[in-house]
């Protein structure tokens, strides 16, 4: 009994890991775009261009390292647009936002359609051409050890290698964002972008710099659903995790750690609700799966008016910066 | 910045400047597909206004996007962006819904106003909780409706699949409505003038689109609620020593919004489906996004605006047909194209266009 606990709870956790990956990269990416005074609600399409070019490539090429670099690719080229109509045009930032996530989610379908002949969706990758687990050292001779080492074999071992890259980028960010030049920089311009230009740094330099290590960012989540969470490219596959991403965002108030808490919460969520689906609990009764899906929406909506805690933007994000002449 | 265009060039030229930017940008994704943009672009008009058939589809989605890109509109002018038309849309069609089933003992002269009200009423609702969310609680709209349109979704949902559904059919849908609880549709009212028109889901619900076109104009630019309305999105601060209450007017102006978005359904489910199904609004809210940036907020522009995306609703069906490499989901790819042209580079020709005509205007 205990251990039948102990399995269904490693597996609970090792499942909420996966999930959270493409979360936490994609919040990640957001906190650049948003802390530098960009509001970024086309992470989404990033996010779906991304897993559309790293499952191409890797079809073509055989190889998910050629399929990562063209995600990083293209979700940095729609991230340079991004740039472009917001910082150098000074356009509406969410209507830009909109503009990829519309583009993206048209452009992909259209090209698979096109190119792989298979409805809108790219072929089943092989195993070579995707990114596998990995066994870390000693995982199956601690598998044996009561409790830890059934922790460090079913949680902690057996992952692909992005799982364990986004693991490291989180402390790797919070370090640029808080300890480095570039970082309090970046934190200065989206709170007061005058400032920043009166101590003669270029603004528009800074925000085009945020919006690349945004699309990086979407470009390694997308490539994570298709070549490595999944083996292919299907139509809408991001299916609305850049918003929740956004709002894992504004959940940690734009700070690093509490945003990748609040991405492993909703993925927790996410695991859970595949296990609870037509399951009696005790004096609820079953939860209807929507209601779970719907938590994390609806947690963001009551953090944002106040109900439950405050968050408060950066205050200059949304705002295009005009250079006094 | 519009001092220095002539109006002619900024109401006309300027968006087909963009307009035609976004059609180029499409046509080498159409390229690199490998096919001909303008065979392309030939099986595509034919496809939208060829043929009768033709025209009822493309003024069906029309109709669509009149109610979506007026609720893109509205709000719009109240300094409002409202991504939530999806949802609200989605929300409405609950209401009609629940009006044409629950109500159909009732003739249809009563049914049928009250099923367009509870719709409106319900998009209302849905469109005016973000909007007291910003007004008394400070969150901002854009992220609320976002939300809220995931929170529509999840709850449309559980409801189709566990309350509202039909056992006998296999996918989660209504029952059909009873014929005397939907709107007319198009042929129906021309068999009754003793004509015959093809068939098409147009329905009376094109008239009730351009009556909302009609009655958005009139609100927004010769009412003192519109004159507020605009006076709160060009200037909060103007507006509060006006003694216009900000607060009121964005609830009033998403409420509105919403329930022009609410409309939606009445075209789609009342009027082309005559019952309620899963996911209904397809994606159409959003297009009011490009159809109010192309239409420039004004009544006259959705319009316009509506129907060249009806139009390439209904042609890209047909060149999808006809074309087998060729996907419906090219027509995305355009809008999305048209919302970053003429919206988020709105500008991006002006500089040019404006040093053509400072030239042309005072010669050397």
């Amino acid at each position: 009994m205990m251990d039948d606990a102990l399995a269904q709870a490693v597996s609970l956790l090792a499942s909420t890991l996966r999930l959270a990956v493409p979360l936490v990269l994609a919040a990640l990416a957001g906190l650049f775009a948003e802390r530098s005074g960009v509001v970024d609600i086309g992470l989404e399409g990033k996010m779906l261009a991304a897993a559309f070019a790293s499952a191409a490539v890797a079809h073509v090429s055989g190889s998910p390292w050629m399929g990562l670099t063209a995600a990083v690719a293209v979700s940095c080229a729609l991230a340079g647009v991004h740039a472009y109509a917001c910082v150098t045009q000074r356009g509406n930032q969410v209507v830009a936002g909109m503009a990829i996530n519309v583009l993206a989610a048209g452009t992909t379908v259209v090209l698979a359609y096109a190119w792989f002949n298979e409805g809108g969706n790219t072929p089943a990758l092989p195993d070579p051409a995707r990114f596998r687990a990995i066994e870390l050292p000693l995982a199956a001779a601690l598998s044996g050890v009561p409790v830890l080492g059934r922790i460090y074999a079913g949680v902690v071992s057996g992952h692909n290698i992005l799982v364990y890259a986004a693991a490291m980028l989180v402390p790797l960010v919070s370090f640029v964002v808080f300890r480095t030049r570039f970082g309090l920089r970046l934190r200065a311009v989206g709170e007061n972008p005058h400032a920043v230009d009166t101590a003669g740094i270029s603004v528009s330099w800074l925000r085009y710099r945020a919006m690349f290590a945004c699309g990086a960012l979407c470009g390694i989540a997308g490539a994570y659903l298709s070549t490595a969470q999944g083996a292919a490219f299907q139509r809408e596959m991001t299916a609305g995790r850049g918003f929740l991403a956004l709002a894992a965002l504004i959940f940690g108030k734009w700070m690093p750690v509490p945003a990748v808490l609040a991405c492993l919460l909703f993925a927790f969520a996410d695991a859970l609700q595949g296990r609870l689906q037509g399951v009696e609990l005790p004096g609820i009764g079953v939860v209807p799966v929507q209601a779970i899906q719907a938590m994390p929406y609806l947690l963001t909506v009551l953090l944002l008016a106040g109900f439950v805690g405050r968050a408060v933007a950066p205050k200059a994000s949304g705002v295009p910066y005009a250079k006094e002449k | 910045m519009t001092g220095d265009l002539p109006r002619w060039v900024d109401l006309g030229l300027l968006p087909l400047a963009n307009l035609a930017a976004a059609l180029l940008i499409s046509s080498l994704v159409v390229l690199a597909i490998g096919i001909d943009p303008r065979a392309a672009l030939a099986i595509l008009v034919h496809g939208a206004v060829g043929y009768p058939e033709a025209w009822g589809y493309t003024l069906y989605y029309a109709t669509n996007f009149v109610f979506t890109g007026l609720a893109v509109a509205v709000a719009f002018h109240a300094g409002l962006f409202n991504i939530g038309g999806e949802g609200q849309a989605y929300v409405a069609g609950l209401g009609a819904t629940l009006v044409c089933l629950g109500l159909d003992a009732l003739p249809g002269f009563v049914v049928v106003p009250l099923a367009i009200l509870a719709a409106a009423a319900f998009g209302a609702a849905w469109g005016a909780i973000p909007g007291w969310l910003q007004a008394r609680r400070g969150s901002h709209v854009v992220i609320t409706t976002i939300m809220f349109n995931f929170l529509a979704a999840a709850l449309m949902t559980y409801l189709l699949s566990n309350v509202l559904l039909d056992p006998t059919y296999g996918s989660p849908e209504t029952r059909r409505f009873a014929p005397h609880a939907t709107m007319w549709t198009f042929s129906e009212l021309a068999a009754r003038l003793g004509f015959q028109a093809p068939r098409s889901p147009l329905n009376a619900a094109t008239l009730l689109a351009l009556a909302a076109a009609a009655f958005v104009w009139v609100y927004v630019w010769r009412t003192r609620a519109g004159y507020a309305l605009r006076t709160v999105g060009a200037s909060e601060q103007a507006a509060r020593y006006a003694g216009i209450d900000p607060a009121r007017t964005v609830i009033v102006a998403m409420a509105i919004s919403g329930a022009l978005a609410g409309l939606m359904p009445v075209n789609e489910v009342m009027g082309s489906q005559q019952r309620m199904v899963l996911a209904f609004t397809g994606g159409y809210g959003f297009v009011g996004i490009a159809v109010a940036l192309m239409g420039r907020n004004h009544p006259v522009g959705v319009c316009l605006a509506a129907l060249l995306f009806g139009a390439l609703y209904q042609g890209g069906s047909d060149l999808a047909f006809e074309i087998s490499t060729i996907n419906r989901d090219l027509v995305i790819v355009i809008q999305g194209l048209v919302i970053l042209f003429c919206g988020a580079l709105e500008n991006m020709f002006r500089p040019a266009l404006a040093a053509f005509f400072s030239r042309a205007k005072a010669p050397a």
